[in-house]
């Protein structure tokens, strides 16, 4: 190695950070950045800050550099792409050394990759927009408690997507009426129900009371009917004695599954629940509260397929990823991206979906999709088309919203889905031909017909689905 | 709200999972069904049990899955010969998928008397 001599001062980033002729290794952490740069500072420059500030890099040069070799740790930004249609954006592609990184801790991965460097003055935005994690960094995650197989396998559910409701209203109801919610709902044919993400222990029903008066709905419903139940059962709490003092008690209590927050709660303590319920034979379902804040800007923040991936290796059974259809319209592709990621073992990059790195998962077991918000029967065939069968498809309003109740309206929702998933078993373009479906399921069960009739006035945005199946 | 008289009473029934909420199938939509665990590469297998045991996860099997079998006559000629065995039990019909390890599919094709 050549012998190397202090030299004070500030030097350009792209010196040493801008490596166009690197060839990423198998082991390197990849990331590709959207970077807005502020006028007249060259991409190469932006480009090379960003790796720099986001690996070994400060702004100035300082002596104890010269004590370790920073060739061996520093990230390296090795290609830039313009951004199709955005003369202002381009996207920078940065390799880290997997040395940079604790093993299993997601939280020192985002720490480093979206820490300072957003703040960084030389960039008027930044995105996160994907992330290939090398598969050796993953082998050191726990990732899902269960993953999917086993959930089907514990549940006894299979060939179709599981169904779900958030109970509502989502605040004000006691325990002891809440708990009732449950019960029509999963004696209606509901799978599982669902608090919702602000129902965590406040005044009006404590989550002691709760969890009683939830698990015996569970156990009531699951005598009667035969079938497997479960209530995601929040433990998010103000810290993580309180989250895992929860935990303990739903188990107790006979649900299968928890439930948590992971962004409001945060990585470490997400982290550390999967931990839990994997040693307590748990499930864990994960909502996203505050994801809209983080992945909605287009040129700022950090995209939801990569804390889609973030979550599916700090742990977790189910995820929020938005229905395509319902109230909280998102892309069709770009989900379908994200919901790869959760399930698949193997994702090629495609851009056409916004997928920016080849992911190899390895054996980490799948996390099933969540679509909810905004969703009812005249919805069903659409969207056992979009997600298939490893899915977890929620209807609140949708369930509860009938006419005759939350049994009635979970049991309209079982039918249309078992007639969905029988028509396209025997072949039939279930979104297509929705209408006749639906139609013909209902003349057997009077709950899907009044379904059927009540949400009748939403066909505007069924048949947009209809579209956009075409497109 | 609708008037009271025009609600009706849901009453809950045992359901035994997936299909459970539809009309009994008619012969030849079993046969759809088979031909569909059939086409994805699956292995179709009998199990039966006794209602007041039904919530156990394992069942007893009929003989073993029917490993590369692809003839849907076949099949339901078994699922009939199950049925004429033990007519007083739940029987269920699954396919094994050895990708994922798991079941593809899986739902009672006859319902035993309670």
């Amino acid at each position: 190695m050549a012998v190397k001599t202090y030299d004070a001062g500030v030097k350009e980033y792209r010196d040493m950070y801008w490596t166009p002729d690197y060839v990423p290794l198998d082991t390197d952490l990849l990331a590709c950045f959207k970077c807005t740069g502020q006028p007249g500072v060259p991409r190469e420059e932006v480009a090379a800050a960003v790796a720099a500030e986001s690996s070994t890099g400060t702004w100035s040069t300082v002596w104890s550099e010269l004590l370790t070799d920073l060739e061996y740790y520093k990230g390296r930004a090795y290609r830039i792409e313009d951004v199709p249609g955005d003369s202002e954006s381009f996207y920078a592609f940065i390799a880290y050394p997997i040395d940079l990184f604790e093993e299993g801790s997601i939280v020192n991965v985002l720490t480093s990759l979206v820490g300072n460097v957003f703040g960084f003055k030389a960039l008027k935005h930044l995105r996160l927009e994907d992330i290939r994690f090398p598969i050796a960094y993953i082998k050191t995650c726990g990732g899902p408690p269960a993953g999917i197989q086993v959930e089907r396998d514990r549940l006894n559910k299979y060939g179709r997507p599981m169904l779900g409701a958030t109970i509502k209203p989502k605040l004000g109801l006691s325990a002891k009426n809440y708990g009732r919610a449950v019960y029509e709902c999963l004696r209606g044919g509901l799978d599982m129900t669902k608090d919702d993400e602000n129902v965590n222990s406040q005044p009006f029903m404590r989550w002691r009371d709760r969890f009683e008066f939830v698990g015996e709905a569970i156990q009531k419903a699951q005598q009667e009917t035969g079938e497997r139940k479960g209530h995601y059962l929040n433990v998010t709490a103000p810290d993580p004695e309180q989250m895992y003092e929860r935990a303990e008690f739903a188990k107790e209590v006979g649900s299968p599954i928890l439930m948590h927050d992971f962004l409001t709660g945060g990585f470490t303590a997400n982290t550390g629940l999967a931990k839990w319920c994997r040693e307590n034979g748990m499930l864990l379902h994960i909502h996203r509260a505050m994801h809209a804040v983080i992945d909605r800007h287009p040129k700022h923040g950090i995209h939801f397929r990569v804390l889609a991936k973030c979550l599916r290796l700090s742990g977790g059974d189910h995820l929020h990823t938005g229905t395509v259809v319902g109230k909280l319209e998102g892309d069709r592709q770009s989900t379908l991206g994200f919901v790869d990621q959760l399930r698949e073992s193997f994702v090629p990059e495609d851009r056409s979906r916004g997928v920016f790195f080849d992911q190899d998962w390895g054996s980490l077991p799948g996390v099933f999709a969540v679509a909810s918000g905004g969703i009812h029967v005249w919805h069903m065939p659409a969207l056992v088309t979009i997600f298939g069968d490893d899915s977890m498809l929620q209807f609140g309003g949708g369930t509860q919203g009938h006419p005759w109740g939350n049994a009635a309206g979970a049991a309209a929702n079982r039918v249309a889905l078992e007639a969905s998933i029988k028509a396209r078993n025997q072949g039939r373009e279930i979104e297509k031909e929705a209408r006749d479906i639906l139609t013909e399921a209902a003349r057997t069960s009077p709950e899907l017909a009044i379904a059927m009739e009540t949400w009748k006035e939403i066909k505007f945005e069924f048949e947009t689905v209809d579209k956009l199946d075409v497109g | 709200m609708p008037n009271t008289t025009d609600i009706g009473d849901f009453q809950t029934a045992q359901t035994l999972e997936t299909f459970g909420f539809l009309p009994k199938m008619t012969q030849e939509e079993v046969y759809d069904q088979i031909a569909y665990i059939i086409a994805q590469g699956w292995t179709p297998a009998i199990e039966h049990e006794h209602p007041s045991r039904s919530f156990n996860h394992y069942w007893t099997m009929w003989k073993l899955p029917f490993f590369g079998e692809t003839d849907l006559g076949t099949v339901v000629a078994e699922l009939e010969a199950c049925r004429r065995n033990y007519p007083d039990h739940h029987i269920r019909l699954l396919g094994y998928d050895n990708y994922t390890q798991s079941q593809g599919s899986a739902f009672v094709v006859y319902e035993g008397r309670v």
